[in-house]
């Protein structure tokens, strides 16, 4: 193929949920809805509109990327390496049913159905910058509840240090984890890790939508964690398993390329890649490019999780 | 082949290459060049530098497999457009993407071994696109000229580095590249260690033939 496109669609075309789900499927899901009562009123397919307030202490003031944009140019590998191969190949993923096992050093394991997550916590909108390894960025309202809130259910041990997230393997929906001519892609499963203070603070937030709506497949749905003040890749999508560890988890890029992807990732101008710099970053929509800020502009509440350490040497 | 039939070729080969300029301005003016147009624009613009400087130095390979000359004909237009697109791909990179940012850039091509690479691409071509006229090659002498035109092969080899070394894991389509010009680079090898032992072999058949004559 010469050069792949994705192909343009309007936002009125995404809100359309026949996009994500075909109409067997839907029919499907209904016959599935009567015969679990209770259930019904918490289901929301992607593509769905889903409200939440705005919480304004925890938003960026900047007007947020196109929403066309934000679903048509992502990194997911699971789909494939290409910016586009997310929007055109994830009609294949199927979020309902979906469950999300949360487990290890904690008291009370339990595997979450994702309607009953959504029951269960309230969910609000945050508008948070996110900063690509790649250089680029862009400023999504999100919307979720925090993973603290999650955490503190299921009750951590004391052993309890950090927490893993498992993202779905599965390669029929996910074509990205397929072998290539030249193997596989990433060590499938994706996963990434946290430190257990790390996954506690009030900026991290599990989401289960964006722009009002439901998650779209291609950004992690039906469920993902995003932490801004970290590069794209260490915020796990379509999450399957949270899992608590006394060990420091490891985590797939880390893994691919040790020396150009540290477990902390923590967005970072003084600290170059190895092959670019991370002075600077390219806002989409944006013509110049601007300087990175420390921890993506949001040291003034996460510095101090790193006092001591050293942030070279622990990038 | 026929002079009209080359012509045709060239006219082909016109039209081949400014394709992909004519799809990058199409999408342009649709306003349809990805959500991050700037790195869009390079990386395709690089991908078809690539593409069309091995195009160019597949020339000499398909005249030595086929045994036809016309490919000859089109290695010098071909690598004129390799020159042309990698022009282009490194004013992008000025204008659109540093924004004229001497200082950052001049930081990146020495800090970033993948841009080094690119600028040893880019600068290899320099003399060639400068030497491309009959009258050059004139000036030169076919023999210096053609001496010259080896740094084409520099040219693929810094290019297909270049990408191998801006790709991020995970990525595969960069090898395709290189094995292409491994293939080529290994036809015209083949053929030089054929020629040489050929030479050897019509040299120890002459000094045979003289020895020959001198027998009686
Ligand atoms: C013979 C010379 C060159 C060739 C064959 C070449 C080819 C390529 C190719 C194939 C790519 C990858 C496109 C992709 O990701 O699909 C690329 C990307 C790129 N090239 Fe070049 N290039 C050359 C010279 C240069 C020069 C002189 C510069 C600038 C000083 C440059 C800067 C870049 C940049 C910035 C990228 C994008 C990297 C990224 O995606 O992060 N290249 N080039």
């Amino acid at each position: 193929m010469l050069i792949r496109r994705a192909p343009r669609f309007t936002s009125n075309d995404i809100t359309d949920a026949k996009l994500y789900l075909s109409r067997r499927e839907w029919m499907v899901g209904a016959a599935a809805l009567t015969l679990l009562p209770g259930e019904s009123a918490a289901v929301t397919p992607p593509g769905q509109p889903l409200t939440a307030t705005r919480n304004d202490a925890q938003s960026l003031r900047e007007p947020p990327t196109k929403f066309e944009a934000a679903t048509t140019y992502n990194n997911f590998y699971e789909f494939g390496v290409n910016k586009d191969d997310p929007a055109r190949l994830a009609p294949a993923l199927k979020p309902r049913p979906w469950t999300v096992q949360v487990d290890g050093l904690v008291h009370k394991p339990k595997t979450y159905d994702i309607d009953e997550l959504f029951r269960l916590f309230p969910v609000e909108e945050r508008v948070y910058a996110l900063r690509c390894v790649e250089g680029w960025s862009m400023v999504i309202p999100w919307i979720g509840f925090p993973l603290a809130s999650l955490l503190k259910r299921v009750e951590p041990t004391a052993q309890a240090k950090y927490v893993e997230f498992v993202t779905l393997l599965d390669p029929k929906q996910f074509p990205g984890q397929r072998p290539g001519f030249f193997g596989f892609a990433l060590d499938w499963p994706y996963t990434e890790g946290l430190r257990l203070d790390e996954a506690l603070h009030p900026l991290t937030l599990l989401t289960v939508g964006m722009y009002g709506q439901v998650l779209p497949n291609q950004n992690g749905a039906p469920i993902r964690v995003v932490v801004p003040w970290k590069y794209g890749f260490k915020s796990a999508k379509s999450i399957v398993r949270i899992r608590l560890t006394s060990a420091e988890p490891p985590t797939a890029w880390n893994k691919a390329a040790p020396q150009e992807y540290g477990f902390y990732s923590n967005v970072n101008p003084a600290v170059d890649h190895p092959r670019w710099s991370q002075a600077t970053e390219r806002r989409i929509g944006e013509f110049r490019r601007r300087p990175t800020l420390p921890f993506n502009g949001y040291a003034d509440q996460v510095a101090h999780l790193y006092t001591g350490m050293d942030l070279r040497k622990d990038y | 082949m026929s002079r009209r039939a080359r012509i045709a070729l060239k006219a082909a080969i016109w039209g081949g290459c400014l394709v992909p300029l004519g799809t990058l301005v199409y999408w342009y003016a649709r306003d349809d060049l990805t959500a991050n147009p700037i790195s869009f624009v390079t990386t395709t613009l690089g991908d078809w530098t690539l593409r069309i400087l091995l195009a160019s130095l597949a020339m000499t390979p398909i005249r030595l497999v086929l045994g036809v000359s016309w490919p000859i004909t089109l290695r010098r237009l071909l690598g004129l457009f390799a020159f042309f697109y990698v022009c282009l791909h490194f004013s992008v990179w000025i204008v659109l993407d540093f924004f004229f940012d001497w200082h950052r850039m001049w930081e990146d091509i020495v800090k970033r071994p993948y841009i080094t690479m690119g600028m040893l691409g880019l600068l290899s071509l320099i003399p060639l696109a400068a030497t491309s006229t009959a009258g050059m090659i004139k000036r030169l002498g076919a023999r210096r000229w053609r001496r010259l035109h080896r740094l084409v092969y520099l040219a693929g080899v810094a290019g297909c580095v270049h990408f191998l070394w801006l790709a991020k894991v995970g990525r595969t389509d960069q090898y395709w590249y290189v094995a292409t010009l491994v293939l080529l680079l290994s036809i015209r090898l083949g053929d030089v260690a054929l020629r040489a032992v050929r030479r050897r072999r019509e040299r120890r058949t002459a000094t045979v033939a003289t020895a020959e004559i001198r027998m009686p």
